[in-house]
Parts: C-alpha cells; sequence; structure tokens
C-alpha cells in the first residue's frame, strides 16, 4: 500500500523535476536576454537608411543596368557584314 | 554513476544530492521512470534519493518551480518595458524625407525548365551564372543561367528535396529533404560521370531537412530541420560541431550573417519565432515572435544589423538586432496568401517577397510601401534569391519552372 502510493507520488515528482529543469533554463534564456544593450529604434532606423543611402549607387536594381553590363537583358542583335 | 558524486547527471542539469545505496524501491523506480524519454533524467537523479530524504525534498521543487514562474514572468515584461521605451518612432516616418523609388520594371529573362515537378529550394554560385535547384520529384539540378543550360543533375534517394545550397568554392552542392539528411555532391567537369557516386552525407536529423547553407568555407555546413533544431556540421567527418535548440517546432529557415558582422545566423520556425543564435556556444542570442504563423524564409540586411522575415500570415516584417524589435511590416489588405521566401537587393533598398498567389511583391524597405508586382508563375512562388552581383534575382515555384528576373 505504501509502494503503491510513493510509486504515484513519485510519477508526481518526476514531472515536476523536468518541469523545474526546463524552467530553470526557460529564467536563465530570459535573464541574458533582458540584459542585452538596445538603442532606440530612431538611431537604428537612420543607421538603416544611411546604410540604403550610401549603398544606393551600388545596387544594380535601384540604379538600372544597361543591357551591355547586365548578362540577362537581351543583348543587341549580332549582324554579319 | 552509481559511485560517482552526483553533482552532474546526463544533462548536468541536477545538482548537489548526494549518492546513497541502492534499495529495491530505488531500483523499481528506476526501470518504471526510464520508460519514457524524460523520465531519463530524473530517473538518474532518483538513484541518488532515499524515501526519508524525499519527504522533505517533497516541498522544495513545486516552491523553486513557482519561483522560477514568478521570475520568468517579471522578466517577460521586463523585456517587453524595454522594448517598448525604445519605440520612439516608426522607420517609415524617420525614411519620409527620403526620395520615392521610380517606376520599377523587372521582367521574366530567362526560364528554366526541366524539373518534373514542385521547385522547392535554389541557391546561385558565387560565378554569378550557375544556380542549384532541387524539386519534389527527387532531383537537384545544376543550371547555367545565362544559357539555360543543364550541366549536372543528381537523382536523391527521397522525394521532396526541401533544401539545396552551393559551395562557395563552386565545387559541390549539398541537399537534402525527407531523407533527414544533408548530402554533399562534389561537382566534376566531367559530365558523364555518376555524381551520386561521390556522394557524402554530413548531416542526420530526426525529421525533415528544411533549409541548409555552407558557412563561409566548403568546410562546414548548417542545417535546420522538422526536428526543431539547428545544427553545424563538419563536411569532411560529418561531425555534429554545434546544435541549436530553442524553437518549440519545426525550423523552417536560416540565413547567416554577412561575413563582416561575425558568427551568427537567424533561423525562423512554425512556432512563429524567429532567433538569432552564436554559432561558436550554440546559445539563442535574440528571439522575436510577431508573426502570427509559421515563418517560412529569413534574410540577414545587408549590413547585418537587421533581418526580414515571410511568413504564412501574409507579411514580411523587418526586424532591427540593435532595437531588439520589429521596426516595419509590409502587408496590404489584398494580400492573403503567405509569403514564402523573401531576400534584399544589394543596397537593402528592396526586399523581394515570393508568395502563394503565383506573385512576387516588390517592397521598398524604408518607406513600408509596395514598389511593384511580378506575375509570372503559375503556382505558387517557393523560393527566391538576389544574385550575388545584385544584377537579377531567380525565383522557383510549384509550376516546376524556375525564373530570371532582371
Amino acid at each position: 500500500m505504501c509502494d503503491h502510493r510513493c510509486f504515484v507520488y513519485e510519477i508526481v515528482k518526476m514531472s515536476g523535476s523536468s518541469n523545474l529543469v526546463a524552467m530553470k533554463k526557460i529564467v536563465q534564456q530570459l535573464r541574458f536576454e533582458a540584459s542585452i544593450n538596445r538603442v532606440k529604434v530612431s538611431q537604428a532606423a537612420a543607421d538603416l537608411q544611411q546604410f540604403c543611402m550610401q549603398n544606393a549607387l551600388q545596387d544594380p536594381l535601384l540604379t538600372g543596368v544597361s543591357s551591355s553590363t547586365n548578362p540577362f537583358r537581351p543583348q543587341k542583335v549580332c549582324s554579319f557584314l | 554513476i552509481l559511485n560517482s558524486g552526483c553533482n552532474n547527471n546526463v544533462k548536468g542539469k541536477v545538482k548537489g544530492c548526494e549518492p546513497r545505496v541502492l534499495s529495491l524501491q530505488n531500483i523499481l523506480s528506476l526501470i518504471l521512470f526510464l520508460l519514457p524519454a524524460s523520465a531519463l533524467t530524473t530517473g538518474i537523479y532518483m538513484i541518488f534519493s532515499t524515501k526519508p530524504e524525499m519527504a522533505t525534498q517533497e516541498v522544495q521543487p513545486n516552491e523553486t518551480l513557482t519561483n522560477l514562474k514568478a521570475e520568468s514572468d517579471t522578466l517577460k515584461t521586463k523585456l517587453e518595458d524595454e522594448r517598448a521605451k525604445l519605440h520612439d518612432v516608426e522607420l517609415h516616418q524617420v525614411a519620409e524625407k527620403v526620395d520615392g523609388l521610380g517606376q520599377f520594371i523587372m521582367k521574366t529573362r530567362r526560364t528554366l525548365k526541366g524539373h518534373g515537378n514542385k521547385v522547392l529550394c535554389m541557391d546561385w554560385c558565387k560565378d554569378k551564372r550557375r544556380i542549384v535547384s532541387s524539386s519534389q520529384d527527387g532531383k537537384v539540378i545544376v543550371w547555367d543561367a545565362f544559357t539555360t543550360n543543364k550541366e549536372h543533375a543528381v537523382t536523391m534517394p527521397c522525394t521532396w528535396v526541401m533544401a539545396c545550397a552551393y559551395a562557395p568554392s563552386g565545387c559541390a552542392v549539398a541537399c537534402g529533404g525527407l531523407d533527414n539528411k544533408c548530402s554533399v555532391y562534389p561537382l566534376s567537369l566531367d559530365k558523364n560521370e555518376n555524381l551520386a557516386a561521390k556522394k557524402k552525407s554530413v548531416a542526420m536529423h530526426t525529421n525533415y531537412l528544411s533549409a541548409c547553407s555552407f558557412t563561409n568555407s566548403d568546410m562546414q555546413i548548417l542545417t535546420s530541420s522538422g526536428d526543431g533544431t539547428c545544427a553545424l556540421w563538419d563536411v569532411e567527418s560529418g561531425q555534429l560541431l554545434q546544435s541549436f535548440h530553442g524553437h518549440a517546432a519545426d525550423v523552417l529557415c536560416l540565413d547567416l550573417a554577412p561575413s563582416e558582422t561575425g558568427n551568427t545566423f537567424v533561423s525562423g520556425g512554425c512556432d512563429k519565432k524567429a532567433n538569432v543564435w552564436d554559432m561558436r556556444s550554440g546559445q539563442c542570442i535574440q528571439s522575436f515572435e510577431t508573426h502570427e504563423s509559421d515563418i517560412n524564409s529569413v534574410r540577414y540586411y545587408p549590413s547585418g544589423d537587421a533581418f526580414a522575415s515571410g511568413s504564412d500570415d501574409a507579411t514580411c516584417r523587418l526586424y532591427d538586432l540593435r532595437a531588439d524589435r520589429e521596426v516595419a511590416i509590409y502587408s496590404k489588405e489584398s494580400i492573403i496568401f503567405g509569403a514564402s521566401s523573401v531576400d534584399f537587393s544589394l543596397s537593402g533598398r528592396l526586399l523581394f517577397g515570393g508568395y502563394n498567389d503565383y506573385t512576387i511583391n516588390v517592397w521598398d524597405v524604408l518607406k513600408g510601401t509596395r514598389v511593384s508586382i511580378l506575375f509570372g508563375h503559375e503556382n505558387r512562388v517557393s523560393t527566391l534569391r538576389l544574385s550575388p552581383d545584385g544584377t537579377a534575382f531567380c525565383s522557383g515555384s510549384w509550376d516546376h519552372t524556375l525564373r530570371i528576373w532582371a
């Protein structure tokens, strides 16, 4: 009888222990995430915008690439003279 | 295990228990509780405790659990508050003064036909002209995108090859899918050579392979899987170098940070979360959960300070890593089908999204508006990538074809 009760008790404790372990991991991860340094969105957005502007001229899809330099655009037809 | 001081069990989690002699009670508990996998950890815990001690420990786990739960809730609220405090402006407001983009015209310049079923994944070679693609029909094809010729074809032992990647050297391709593995095939110059003979199995997961990518060299591969994990592998030995646990469901996509910004990568999953990982330690550095459905695709912004995601909730979103939050949503009421894949143009100003309604939407990243909509595919767009020199992008679709747009 006592064995049976202990058996059931141990089942309950078993799930408790594995929850405990999982919970500790979650809390550790949250502590880590809470500690990172963040910048304001206005600052981050300004940096994203600056990167776009600085690299706009090197972006072929923005500047448009002529047929002669874009290998995929249709080439002028060659004709034999 | 029996004789060692048990400060560490199998996973190094349970600590601080005293070794005791095994009693019959303990042996019975051990046998019964070792059957479920999760009980293995606590089964060993059981070996080292006796009944009198269990009576006093009865109170401890419950209390600690409650304390931890409370701390977890406090931390989550604190995180939300911190993130909200820094939310002083929207990205599109900052970008109001920026010139709008002119009319944007892109057309299909090449159509690659040859797959017998849905195209699921593709990748460019660094030489800017070769492409590898994989399909539901089990075939992996290497194309010359300029001429549309097929250069190599490999038949995989499984259907649904969901992931493929070109090695940085251009000398090999990696692929995998329902076989739960990622295999590397060296590409030979001899077209008659049977590529399948030289296949090397590198990664082994316990569920389907959803994405793979070489790191900066041919020597390491990063994989993501339906088993909820990502993993870093050594190609030569097949050894697991690091595994990444944290997603609560299938991981569907991953992208490596641009090499200048260090050893991190981002992954997205069916748990609606996008996680940023440290490749060396295996730790999840940042986590973002604002999507309302599965995240199908993630891609870093060219500067490495942000990344975009495409999801089944019909939106694409931009997350800034330094602000640690979502900074833009790309959506329209008329777009109701999921976005399957996303990529940026070279400057990061344009975001291309392939959708399940057969279209490709082009977004102005800064202003949040749609610049163009591209029609052509006759079924879902499943994969999309910009060419290495940024002059074109390639899309793959369930209509069995790939298209090069420029």
